[in-house]
């Protein structure tokens, strides 16, 4: 091992991707401690992909150092590559190969000792047990996503790099696959993992979330909602559709969102956001409270700033 | 519902849409038929001349010279080198430097002179009967009259009657011009050629086509594992194939085999090998599976055109013979109908092996490193 620091298992520093003129990656920052659930967020297009493929050595970056499983990320692709099960955001084994075939091509590509042994565990694991020979392009798309996971970990990996693995997955599916993880995160194996959703970012230990190639902060969810010091309050009453076009227009007021028959209204400025709902606050209509902001609600206002940012 | 022009139009837009943004098949829709045009137009000729031929001068006379010249005048004849024996100049037909030998006998000039109608013989390397049949068919009008202007006056009875001179025609390797002779070993080349390339370059294409082929990127896997792992199935494929060419050559059309079948088999490696590395480089820069197919045919064509397979090489401007050279399956029609037709041997064909072999590393490396860059 390169590194010192046995206790990281991903730390680089300004890391950076172009493609051509375009900055898909713009001197990312990350330190993941071994054994933690880091959760990786940000809309579509942000990087996410691409920071993840020059972890694993698929793409090389620009610039940047760093380490990653105590491997130089610029020089030592190959010993990466051999510790690391990365899922790619399609399914990307081979359809027209059988559930086993699928997982004895992978097993013998990282050299698995005992590798029939290692193939039976995993499909009886599954619950394959008995379909092993269906073609994998057969499968649904929770089986298509367990079987890449087995897939991934058949090599028995250090670091797990998942690419919104749950998207197109019923929510029992989801909550199983969570509890995989979470029990491997137990075992000691370190998960990166991209998502969109809100409620598998809060099952994460850290998150961290990235726009337009930069990341505009990271910690643990309490952490990236406190920091981003957002007020919000929350309005019910009738007519909240009337309201909310009036109110978008306020100064102070930065997102206006409708959850079924109350209203979240979020603006950065706590004494400018008062200001700005007194007018309706008076009223008898409606009903207003302080909550606490949503981790949403931050990521959509982190959006905004990222883009005034990337301007 | 009523054929509405709006939705026809709609359909229309998009699909000159979708078209502008392949470049590579709007590429080919320009590429192809200017290819085409350029290769049937300009570069067949089924009419070759100008064909090297070899003298063997046993007599260096005038009437030698007339003859030499006349056979000159025909264009069908440029006459490149002279041997001292006749054994050197079959050396040479052997190794298909020179396409005709003429042998002109020691007592030529005093035989023609006491009217034994002397004979020359013209030796044809026939392999393809189409490149000699021309020639070969005006050969006979000089025998007639290339002496013309040498036998006046007390020499003109010499050409009164019969001809002065006898032309002896011997067309070796294929003595009774039969085209499969020739066309059948090419065939071998050419099937290998359009299957090996059009099936490699849809192998990797597929493979991130599908999105398996970040998955395999991901792995420990080594570039040149995951390539020669892709290949060498694909050579059984073309052995296979070879075989059941060789098994038709032979008992189908009766082909003569008269050299080596292992050498053959051994050549063919190399040549598949070539071709495998062609598919594979189409098949980094394809971006779908369509595309991977359009490229291939852009080599397949020229290929299958310039390499003397299906028009004779001689025949063709120079141009085209340059490009023809730097196509590998040139060389190999070259070297199968050689030891089929001639029994050449190891020796024979060592000095067309060469450009199969510097093909297949430029193609190789070519390969190798596009695959490199796949994600980047």
């Amino acid at each position: 091992m390169d590194s010192a620091d046995p206790d990281h298992v991903i730390d680089v520093v300004g890391l950076t991707k172009r493609f051509g003129d375009r900055t898909v990656v713009n001197g990312i920052d990350l330190r993941v401690k071994r054994g933690e659930i880091f959760g990786f967020l940000g809309p579509n297009g942000s990087g996410k992909t691409t920071f993840i493929r020059m972890l694993c050595g698929l793409l090389t970056p620009e610039s940047g150092t760093g380490s990653c499983l105590g491997y130089d990320v610029l020089r030592r692709q190959r010993e990466i590559r051999e510790h690391v099960g990365y899922m790619t955001q399609k399914f990307s084994f081979y359809e027209d190969l059988s559930i086993r075939e699928n997982l004895d091509f992978i097993a013998r590509l990282y050299a698995v000792p005992n590798r029939r042994v290692a193939v039976d565990a995993t499909i009886d694991r599954l619950g394959f047990t008995g379909r092993s020979q269906q073609l994998a392009g057969q499968l649904s798309g929770g089986w298509k996503q367990r079987l890449a996971l087995a897939a991934c970990l058949i090599h028995s990996p250090q670091l797990l790099l998942l690419d919104e693995p749950t998207a197109g997955v019923d929510p029992k599916a989801r909550r199983e696959f969570w509890d995989h993880i979470h029990q491997l995160a137990a075992e000691g194996l370190t998960v990166l993992i991209t998502t969109h959703y809100m409620d598998e970012a809060e099952r994460c230990h850290r998150i961290a979330y990235i726009a337009y190639g930069s990341l505009l902060a990271q910690g643990t969810v309490e952490d990236v909602v406190a920091g981003a010091r957002l007020t919000t309050w929350e309005v019910s009453g009738p007519g909240l559709p009337a309201l909310a076009e009036e109110i978008r227009k306020a100064k102070g007021v930065e997102q206006v969102v409708p959850f079924g028959n109350t209203m979240h209204v979020t603006g950065r400025n706590e004494a400018e956001l008062e200001s700005a709902i007194v007018p309706w606050r008076g009223g008898v209509a409606h009903r207003w409270a302080r909550v606490p902001s949503r981790l949403e609600d931050v990521f959509i206002s982190l959006m905004g700033q990222g883009r005034d940012n990337f301007k | 519902m009523r054929f509405a022009f709006h939705r026809f139009w709609a359909v229309v837009l998009k699909e000159f849409i979708q078209m502008k943004r392949d470049r590579m098949t709007f590429g080919m829709m320009a590429g192809i038929p200017l290819l085409q045009l350029t290769l049937f137009g300009f570069a067949i000729n089924a009419d070759p001349k100008r064909l090297p031929t070899a003298v063997v001068a046993g007599d260096q006379g005038p009437f030698t010279r007339s003859f030499i010249a006349a056979m000159r005048h025909t264009e069908y004849f440029a006459f490149t080198r002279e041997f001292p024996t006749q054994a050197e100049a079959a050396r040479a037909l052997e190794l298909g430097d020179a396409q005709f030998v003429v042998n002109i006998p020691e007592d030529f000039s005093r035989r023609l002179l006491r009217g034994e109608q002397p004979s020359i013989l013209v030796e044809a390397d026939a392999t393809d009967p189409s490149a000699t049949g021309p020639a070969i068919a005006a050969l006979q009008n000089i025998a007639q009259n290339a002496l013309d202007r040498d036998l006046t006056g007390p020499l003109e009875k010499l050409r009164a009657g019969r001809a002065p001179i006898r032309l002896q025609v011997h067309a070796r390797y294929n003595p009774e011009n039969i085209t499969q002779y020739n066309v059948v070993p090419g065939l071998m080349g050419v099937v290998l050629t359009m299957t090996m390339i059009i099936i490699t370059a849809l192998a990797i294409t597929r493979e991130r086509e599908r999105g398996t082929m970040e998955n395999l990127l991901a792995t420990p896997a080594r570039p040149l594992e995951v390539m020669t792992g892709k290949i060498l199935p694909y050579i059984l494929v073309g052995y296979v194939q070879l075989t059941l060419i060789l098994l038709a050559a032979r008992f189908i059309f009766d082909v003569p085999m008269v050299g080596s079948l292992a050498l053959v088999y051994a050549v063919a490696l190399l040549f598949i090998a070539s071709n495998l590395a062609v598919g594979i480089t189409f098949s980094t820069l394809a971006r779908n599976q369509l595309q991977a197919v359009q490229m291939a045919f852009f080599f397949f064509l020229p290929s299958i055109l310039l390499s003397g397979f299906m028009f004779p090489f001689r025949g063709m401007p120079e141009w085209a013979q340059w490009v023809g050279s730097c196509l590998p399956l040139t060389h190999f029609l070259r070297i199968v109908r050689g030891i089929l037709l001639k029994g050449n041997g190891l020796t024979e064909i060592a000095p067309k092996l060469w450009p199969i072999l510097l093909f297949m590393t430029l193609a190789m490396t070519l390969a190798l490193k596009r695959y490199r860059q796949t994600l980047d």
